[in-house]
């Protein structure tokens, strides 16, 4: 099993803790007048996301976790399980809701993503800075205003609902940026 | 070429350090504290057991050659022949101490006022810093805390009585449930993890922290109180919650100074660290005498991030050891 020294530490390395794969986000060398030396660790679980912290022995070793990031492409949704494909290899991965979480809201049948695979199982999905989707629901009777105020609710066809401008019509394809799920433009058709 | 050549930190930063120096050197002279130089490549170095070292091997001799990790044996080689008091401005090299507070090689002033206790050696140190550390908001009147009074505030746990499952309990409920697998039944190392997760960043917020009557588990170089046999002659200097000074009224006494040296030589083989043999000289020193001194080291570096208010050690060295 591969493991690193707390001397190797940094930024996006992937440790196990706990049983579950985490990244390290900041590693700090603490050390108390003459005494023992710690590595004060920043860590995001990879599995749910949570930022925690934690003190290592400075020197002590911490098993690596096999996790790796893959583009991949975004097959269909079973009912139960979302498919994801490798276009290079055709390797084909099933992630369950729990890894996919709220990037569902942005997963449109086809489009690229990136899968992250712990010990080659899909734990969690991020779906590109920007998507194009098409709007399947608004009030079209909210009609005049060109730009700027308010806006309205607008329902995707993935399901995700976003605040729009006023102009927005049934029909149109828009570009989200996926990390703020706001709205950014109306796409070329 | 895109190798990156150039400095660090910024001239003025330069400019300042040197500013600095000049300033430590006028109050010392002022002081008729007189200006020595010790070897950086020593025969022998401390046994401290959580210290790894730098070699470099002398072709002469066919031998290695440690380089200082700190000048503090060389300079009470010299108070022993009689010298007076004595100050240093030196470089000294820790191996594997890398991070935002440490570079492996730094600058340290170390000195020895000779006849001074403890609080006499507080009195001196807070005469040569407060000039530099007109920092904003900051009060020249400096803060000097018991270690068990200052513990006892942040941790609620006595720092002198050592109870595990206590301390286990004040761990757990701040927050550090790993503490007591690092820890477990060893009541220094519980100490310096509390002390460095929860206390520490509180010290010298409105003024420079002298934190004094050590337990007498972390006696490192300090003599035993006279009165109080709980508790060690040692001060360490805080500001802003950084550690920046270690001093001592120094220990005098040879065979507890061997005693000291077999015990960090035992924890060292514990813990799997180089063996380091006693520095001979340095106690054949001791043997032949010590005058009653208080001496400290402080840490340059830390001391110029604080003045100018830089958050990295790297900020504040012309070159660091990743461009060394």
């Amino acid at each position: 099993m591969a493991s690193y020294s707390t001397s190797e530490f940094k930024a996006g390395m992937k440790i196990m803790m706990d049983s579950d794969p985490c990244a390290i986000i900041e590693n700090e060398f603490v050390k108390p007048g003459k005494g023992q030396a710690f590595s004060r660790v920043k860590i995001r679980n990879l599995k749910n996301g949570r930022v925690i912290e934690r003190t290592f022995k400075s020197g002590e070793s911490v098993e690596a976790a096999d996790v790796v990031d893959v583009d991949m492409q975004y097959l269909y949704h079973d009912g139960e399980f979302f498919h994801f494909m490798q276009p290079e290899s055709f390797e084909q991965f099933q992630a369950d809701e729990n890894a996919v979480g709220d990037s569902k809201l942005w997963l449109k049948d086809q489009a690229m993503c990136i899968v992250t695979l712990w010990n080659n199982a899909p734990i969690s999905i991020t779906p590109p800075n920007f998507v194009e989707l098409e709007v399947t629901d608004t009030d079209p009777g909210l009609k005049g205003d060109t730009s700027g105020g308010g806006g309205k609710p607008a329902t995707l066809e993935t399901g995700a609902v976003v605040r729009v401008p006023l102009f927005v019509q049934i029909g149109e394809l828009l570009k989200i940026d996926t990390r703020t799920g706001e709205y950014v433009s109306r796409a070329k058709a | 070429m895109s190798l990156n050549w150039q400095a660090s930190c910024s001239l003025a930063l330069i400019q300042l350090r040197a500013k600095l120096l000049h300033e430590i050197r006028a109050y010392f002279y002022v002081n008729n504290v007189l200006e020595v130089e010790t070897p950086l490549l020593c025969q022998s170095t401390g046994t401290d057991p959580y210290l790894d070292y730098f070699t470099s091997h002398y072709s002469i001799l066919e031998r290695d050659y440690y380089l200082q990790s700190s000048p503090e044996f060389a300079m009470k080689r010299l108070l022993a022949t009689g010298i007076g008091s004595i100050y240093q401005i030196t470089k000294a090299f820790r191996n594997g101490e890398s991070g935002r507070y440490h570079n492996p090689e730094f600058t340290m002033l170390e000195w020895y006022r000779v006849g001074f206790d403890l609080q006499q050696l507080m009195n001196d140190v807070e005469q040569l810093l407060n000039p530099f550390l007109m920092v904003e908001n900051f009060s020249e009147k400096a803060e000097r805390i018991a270690y068990a009074d200052i513990f006892k505030k942040h941790t609620g746990l006595n720092a002198l009585q050592f109870d595990v499952s206590e301390y286990q309990a004040c761990a757990e409920s701040l927050g550090f449930p790993e503490a007591s697998l690092l820890c477990a039944l060893d009541h220094a190392a519980w100490l310096d993890f509390l002390f460095s997760h929860v206390v520490q960043q509180h010290l010298g917020q409105a003024s420079l922290c002298m934190v004094f009557d050590y337990p007498a588990c972390l006696p490192s170089l300090a003599r035993m109180k006279l009165d109080n046999a709980l508790l060690v002659e040692r001060v360490e200097l805080f500001i802003q919650g950084i550690e920046i000074g270690n001093g001592f009224f120094e220990l005098t006494d040879v065979d507890e100074q061997i005693r000291r040296f077999d015990q960090d030589i035992m924890d060292r083989k514990n813990n799997g660290a180089v063996k380091i043999d006693k520095d001979e000289r340095f106690l054949a020193a001791l043997q032949s005498g010590l005058p009653d001194c208080s001496g400290i080291a402080i840490g340059i570096d830390r001391l110029l991030m604080i003045i100018s208010q830089k958050s990295a050690i790297d900020e504040v060295l012309a070159f660091t050891i990743k461009n060394a």
